[in-house]
């Protein structure tokens, strides 16, 4: 079952005719993913692959396919209004890609998708994937396993790096969630960690944090509290000189909050596994979990 | 995107925030002639530089290394002139702006090596009868923008938070009806303003976030604001930043951003669109993606030694952003070793393999350089850098790579 996305995902992708819209179209089709339509303003009546159908905007794609999710690779000028475009038609899941959309873009479409029933994860994340049965976003599949551990992370790669570790220790995954570097995203830590506690196919959760806000101590805050499942934990940035922006637009130490060291404590405070090596996320969870 | 305090004064005045009459210079003879055309008795010369602690701050060439090492330190009551100096003659004005002009500042925030002062801005003197805070920024936590107000102005506003938590007044914005005039009201109330003071605290607010709009602000801090005794209310300093997410629409802020205070380095590496920040230590790092980019300079720490930089080449690298980030990184004298962390999604390990290879052969290499694949079309890549003949150390894991790479310079 795991989390957000199975087999019963029927997915459109909003940009699916641009470069990188194409590409990973492609990539997420071939992996089994069921991409069901693409919407490109004014490419209505085309088709993606030979046998995707396009349309002109996502209130006909919803209507003509009945999709329950979208992927977002519109440009950063307009992917804040393509959210929006998503979030009127009733989309329930909104997964966007797109890196550097303003902040300020960003907080309207956030306000504006208050009180629906409309959840988005990103953006600026490579988007979530359960192995074997459905994959939204740019994460290269085959690294994958299916199997029982969630996984949560505010970076790309890094995400990747934590799954290659954890196949490389015979440890599936349920779901992994990119949840996006921006300082306003959708769906955060405190949600991911909510939904894989609910998770009867999840067995365990690794947590990767970053450097800038405060989402991770949110997080173990509520872990602290709630969380009944075992959590291995790092936090990335504690080299990071503060008040420089590394990379992601949230990655950022201000005025002395947001450090890793805070986050690695709140996170023990948690009960929390905490690894202060990156390099041993997977080996940790094999040890947790008593294997 | 920083601006300097007269670049954000020129905005904030165009958004209808009351800033004071100020003239930037260039020239000590400038500086001058700006406080003659300002006129009065009384006058403010301020050094430009994106780093805050200007007046607290000392000058390289002037003071001795124990009082710079004070003032780094943050040292209260440090001997000396700052960067914000008052001036009752003309002749003050002179010798402050040349104090200033080509000199370097050193602030705690600049660190030890300090910046140079290319411009000074000349403002009349303002009667201050009482200082107060603003601020306009993104509260992350509630994923909206507030406007923050505090009666402490003058006060760094995290000191303010430890101290005196409750002197901190937070009012949240909605972006669909943008700044209420009640939101500024209460503000202003809660401040004990009244009367003309009052009206203009609330044109004020509404000034600021006007200009956080109009501008893309991601930070627009006004500390302190000050009332007169005519109760005018007015942004005596201004520290913006700018989202450089939104630099796409804001080219007239993009076109006079003051790069010279980034490293050049930096500004080399940003030409090539990749995400550099340069830091001190002997190891330089090349990685793929932002999270893993920290995590690399974590682990090379963890391994005893320290990172050179922070380096993301992003998704999609060419060959010949490869070569440039090879050129960037070892033009560093510091650099002792290079660690090239790649792990494949989009970016496909072969690509990486070539512009290595073709990196290497193109720029030298004097320096142990230990790359470690994983992901999309590893074993093409390893097997590409093992045919090429160069001398490089390929790696297994993060861990292996970091050991590598210091044991490397340990050996040397």
């Amino acid at each position: 079952m795991a989390i957000l996305v199975d087999n019963n995902t029927r997915l459109i992708c909003q940009g699916i005719t641009g470069g990188a819209g194409s590409f990973h179209c492609g990539q997420m089709m071939e992996y089994g993913t069921n991409l069901v339509g693409g919407v490109t303003p004014g490419k209505g009546g085309q088709t993606f692959n030979g046998s995707v159908p396009i349309f002109n905007t996502v209130e006909e794609a919803r209507a003509a396919t009945d999709a329950n999710a979208t992927v977002i690779f519109v440009p950063p000028p307009f992917a804040a209004d393509a959210i929006c475009e998503a979030v009127d038609a009733g989309i329930e899941l909104v997964i966007v890609i797109t890196e550097g959309i303003p902040a300020n873009d960003m907080a309207k479409a956030w306000a504006y998708m208050q009180g629906t029933n409309t959840r988005m994860i990103g953006p600026n994340c490579p988007g979530i994937i359960t192995p074997g049965a459905c994959k939204i976003g740019i994460m290269p599949g085959h690294i994958h396993t299916a199997g029982r551990i969630g996984v949560v992370s505010r970076s790309g790669t890094l995400t990747y790096e934590a799954v290659g570790q954890l196949s490389a220790v015979g440890l599936g995954q349920s779901t992994c969630i990119g949840i996006g570097g921006d300082p306003i995203i959708g769906t955060n830590h405190t949600d991911a960690l909510r939904l894989f506690n609910d998770d009867p196919d999840t067995d365990a959760v690794i947590m990767i944090g970053e450097i800038g806000g405060s989402a991770e101590e949110e997080a173990c805050e509520w872990a602290k509290a709630n969380m009944t499942k075992p959590v291995v934990g790092f936090i990335a940035g504690a080299t990071a000189p503060p008040g420089r922006r590394m990379g992601h637009a949230g990655a950022i130490i201000s005025g002395g909050q947001g450090t890793a060291e805070a986050k690695f404590q709140a996170m023990e405070a948690a009960g929390i596994h905490v690894v202060r090596s990156p390099s041993e996320m997977g080996l940790k969870m094999k040890e947790v979990l008593g294997k | 995107m920083k601006l300097h305090e007269y670049q954000a004064k020129d905005l904030l005045r165009a958004n209808g925030v009351k800033v004071p009459p100020g003239i930037a210079a260039t020239t000590t003879a400038d500086a001058v002639s700006a406080a003659n055309e300002l006129g009065g008795n009384f006058w403010v010369v301020k050094a430009q530089v994106h780093a805050g602690g200007r007046g607290k701050g000392r000058f390289r060439e002037i003071e001795s290394e124990d009082v710079l090492a004070r003032v780094v330190n943050g040292d209260a009551d440090v001997p000396g002139k700052g960067g914000v100096q008052l001036c009752r003659s003309i002749d003050d004005v002179q010798s402050a702006a040349a104090m200033m002009l080509g000199n370097t500042l050193v602030t705690k925030q600049t660190g030890s090596e300090g910046v140079t002062v290319k411009t000074v801005l000349v403002t009349t003197g303002a009667d201050i009868e009482r200082e107060i805070y603003a601020a306009v920024l993104l509260d992350r936590q509630q994923s909206q923008l507030v406007l923050m107000v505090s009666s402490e102005g003058g006060t760094e506003i995290e000191e303010v938070a430890e101290e005196n938590p409750d002197a901190i007044l937070k009012a949240h914005i909605n972006p669909a009806t943008g700044l209420g005039d009640w939101q500024c009201r209460q503000m202003a109330f809660k401040l004990g303003l009244q009367g003309a003071a009052f009206k203009d605290a609330c044109r004020l607010f509404k000034g600021l976030y006007k200009t956080y709009l109009a501008a893309d602000c991601s930070m627009l801090e006004i500390n302190p604001v000050i009332v007169t005794s005519e109760g005018e209310v007015i942004a005596l300093d201004a520290k913006v930043d700018i989202d450089d997410n939104a630099a796409f629409r804001q080219k007239e802020i993009a076109a006079i951003h003051d790069s010279g205070e980034m490293d050049p380095s930096e500004v080399e590496a940003a030409n090539f669109n990749l995400n550099f920040i340069k830091l001190d230590g002997n190891i330089g790092c090349m990685v793929n993606g932002a999270g893993l980019a920290m995590a690399t300079m974590d682990i090379i720490k963890l391994y005893g030694g320290e990172p050179a930089n922070f380096l993301d080449v992003g998704g999609g690298a060419k060959v010949d952003q490869v070569k440039a980030a090879f050129k960037i990184i070892s033009a560093d004298s510091n650099v002792q070793a290079i660690m090239v962390n790649i792990f494949g999604g989009i970016m496909k390990c072969d690509v990486i393999a070539e512009g290595v290879i073709a990196a290497v052969k193109d720029v030298g290499l004097d320096l142990p350089l230990v790359v470690r694949l994983a992901g999309t079309n590893v074993e093409l890549g390893k097997k590409m850098l093992e045919e090429s003949g160069l001398p490089i150390l390929t790696a297994d894991s993060m861990a292996d790579a970091a050991k590598k790479a210091v044991d490397s310079i340990k050996g040397a």
